[in-house]
């Protein structure tokens, strides 16, 4: 397939597999630093137990089971998007797929972690097979995130398969590599039908796996009887918010590539456009579901409640209560409602802000009620330390690097798909077109139309 | 099959704190230190809330001693991952120290905060502690057991002499200490038990009834507040 190629074209997709420059090492170097807190931070924690972290009597959970929350709802960027992009032949997807199937992939690693490094005895983790008990809500994460997982690398590994034998061919060095990964492919018709075949499937299966992922880590709270958690709309709520923050994660990754690899050519403006719409309305979607879930906590009143409503809006948790209002909802607003110009800055910026917000989100969710116990105990505030901190900032390092190795072995964007798109995705456009169009001649139309 | 259960009469409790330091010098629950309790890592099974008079700050309207209240339909069990916590057939609710994994997710499910983390390693094995309790290690959860230890030994010593367990063989510490004689435990099971008698005064509240946890640690006060802490 590559020899029928020219050269050069698409050479910008092969340059970071084929060449390495001073600036990876320089950002590997630099990810190596946080890993390195975060890994002395884990190294302390276990030796010494979580007391180490800010967390207490009424605050037993805190920063990683935020985490936990967050990093799983990346995760729903990738597979999610890429795959009803591709069940609806939403045909921008091209160049913009693989690398939401990475975040995925990449992240949900991370996210798993985050349960690990969160256990007081991680030394027992077998036991939750060993004992597990399926009424416990954890028992569901652990099934749904594990089988999330398998189905998310068998959905990014399919389509990489011809990119893997262009690789194979092409490349001169990992051979092996390469030629096992290929499984043997050469393009035949066959191969071809048999592959988006089977794409199509994992695409389909991916969804409703993704939604239960979500919908159960929820339960993780709403399950309990505490005040602010016990909540039905939950499950879609943290969808919603694990949709919208995964869109904003896969649009930053794509803008720092489209930079550091110069894909200009491949990530046009026109692609931030649509993700941007896309955001703007998990924008307005989040706002609707957060305003539903707190209006009718208020309006019910009931005084555990709106203890944990108080301490959000007003007390001590306020700042990062309006501040996840204002990177959630009013800065993405703000920037995303006119995309002509500037399109790519604006995108980064809205991105950027509900990065940040959907932490937030997720944090203000786990403290607060946990701070504000129904007996009269008085409220625990929450400080994380530098353990705390370092467990943060080494995930965050841990995703990039994993995410970075990764475009060094494999086409960030996929090179067949493209090559499809300018081959046979034109024609098949314009013939799906016709399909949706009314049939026939203007006779034969009015022709039947008499009969009615 | 009995099943066990604690009166608490708040007009009686003076605030004296006997079933608090009863409690740990029994479970050998860990003195935590000064700098662990500025940070909120307080162990204490028992725990005698304040609750103040409202409009009168500073004024203290009643003492309520809150031990774990071994609900009957106990939210902190259900959410169990490893059942590490359970609700025996007599209606304790026990932990299992050595197969928690720390997740504290029964922590984040208990509406009355009656379980606490081992945050760091607290204690080890020393004399002086009682033995027929174990010392807990970092990492796991621990809780009010209705002094299970002192029910396994009264039985035992029954099943030597060959007899029926008695009423008021077993008691938990806390009972035994209280010098105002607010705690009453027994078998709620048995009509003619003091706890039963009790808990079907007109005075008999639980805690948060609504939740339908079903606690067996019952109340007793005259008046308002009936029902809320
Ligand atoms: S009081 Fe809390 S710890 Fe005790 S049984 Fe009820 S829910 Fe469990
Ligand atoms: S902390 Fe221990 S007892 Fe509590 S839910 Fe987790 S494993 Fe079970």
């Amino acid at each position: 397939m590559a020899a029928r190629e020219p050269g050069g074209r698409d050479a910008a997709l092969f340059a970071p597999i084929e060449l390495t420059g001073r600036g990876f090492y320089g950002v590997v170097a630099i990810l190596f630093l946080f890993i390195l807190w975060g890994g002395v931070a884990y190294w302390v924690q276990f030796e010494e137990g979580l007391g180490v972290t800010g967390l207490h009597q009424p605050v037993s959970w805190g920063f990683y089971v935020t985490n936990f929350v967050f990093f799983i709802g990346i995760s729903h960027a990738g597979t999610l998007i890429s795959a009803i992009l591709r069940l609806s032949k939403a045909e921008w997807r091209r160049p913009v797929t693989r690398m939401a199937e990475v975040i995925t992939v990449m992240v949900l690693f991370i996210g798993a972690g985050q349960i690990l490094v969160d256990l007081g005895r991680p030394d027992r983790m077998m036991n939750i097979i060993r004992y597990g008990r399926y009424q416990s809500p954890l028992l569901w994460d652990a099934t749904s995130i594990s089988a999330y997982l398998t189905a998310s690398i068998v959905y990014l590994y399919l389509p990489m398969i011809p990119d893997i034998a262009i690789l194979r061919d092409r490349l001169q060095k990992r051979k092996l590599f390469y030629t096992v990964l290929a499984l043997g492919w050469t393009g035949s018709e066959r191969q071809q039908r048999v592959l988006n075949r089977a794409i199509a499937v994992m695409a389909i299966l991916v969804i409703p796996i993704a939604v239960s992922v979500h919908s159960v880590v929820s339960f993780v709270f709403s399950m309990t009887l505490q005040p602010m958690w016990h909540s039905t709309i939950f499950g879609p709520y943290f969808v919603v918010g694990a949709i919208f923050s995964g869109i904003a994660a896969l649009i930053v990754a794509m803008i720092i590539f489209r930079k550091a690899y110069g894909l200009q050519g491949y990530l046009k403006p026109i692609h931030f456009r649509y993700l941007g719409q896309l955001l703007l309305i998990m924008s307005l979607l989040w706002f609707y579901f957060t305003f539903a879930e707190y209006l009718t906590g208020y309006y019910g009143g009931t005084p555990e409640e709106m203890k944990v409503f108080w301490a959000k809006f007003t007390g001590p948790f306020w700042p990062f209560f309006w501040g996840m209002a204002l990177t959630n909802f009013v800065i993405p607003i703000l920037c995303l409602v006119r995309l002509g110009r500037h399109t790519i800055a604006k995108v980064l910026t809205a991105s950027l802000s509900v990065l940040v917000g959907m932490w937030l989100e997720r944090f203000i969710i786990v403290v607060p009620t946990l701070s504000n116990p129904r007996l009269p105990f008085g409220e625990g505030i929450y400080w994380p330390t530098w353990v705390e901190w370092g467990e943060l900032a080494g995930s965050f390092a841990l995703f990039a690097l994993f995410y970075l190795l990764f475009t060094k072995f494999f086409p960030v964007i996929s090179i067949w798909e493209i090559r499809e798109g300018r081959e046979v995705g034109l024609k098949e456009v314009e013939e799906r077109l016709l399909t949706y169009l009314p049939d026939g001649s203007e006779a034969e139309l009015a022709e039947t139309g008499r009969r009615w | 099959m009995a099943l066990w259960g604690m009166v608490i009469d708040l007009d009686r409790c003076t605030g004296c704190q006997a079933c608090v330091m009863a409690c740990k010098a029994e479970n050998n629950v860990p003195a935590v230190g000064a700098g662990e309790a500025v940070r909120g890592r307080i162990i204490s099974w028992m725990q005698v809330l304040t609750e103040e008079e409202e409009g009168h700050p500073g004024e203290i309207k009643r003492f309520m001693p809150r031990p774990c209240l071994h609900c009957d339909d106990p939210p902190c069990t259900k959410v169990c991952p490893v059942y590490a916590t359970y609700r025996n057939p007599e209606g304790i609710v026990t932990q299992i120290y050595a197969r928690c994994i720390g997740c504290r997710f029964c922590m984040a499910a208990c509406p009355y905060n009656a379980k606490y983390f081992n945050w760091r390693r607290y204690q080890k094995e020393a004399p002086g502690q009682n033995p027929d309790v174990s010392v807990r290690p970092k990492g796991v959860v621990e809780k009010c057991t209705f002094c299970h230890h002192r029910l396994q030994k009264a039985r035992d010593r029954a099943r030597v002499e060959g007899r029926e367990l008695a009423p008021g063989e077993y008691i938990t510490a806390c009972a035994e200490a209280c010098p105002a004689r607010a705690i009453v435990f027994g078998d709620l099971s048995d009509p003619g038990s003091d706890v039963a008698r009790l808990a079907r005064s007109p005075r008999a509240f639980r805690l948060q009834e609504e939740l339908g946890t079903k606690p067996k640690v019952i109340y007793l006060t005259e008046g308002e507040g009936h029902g809320r802490a």
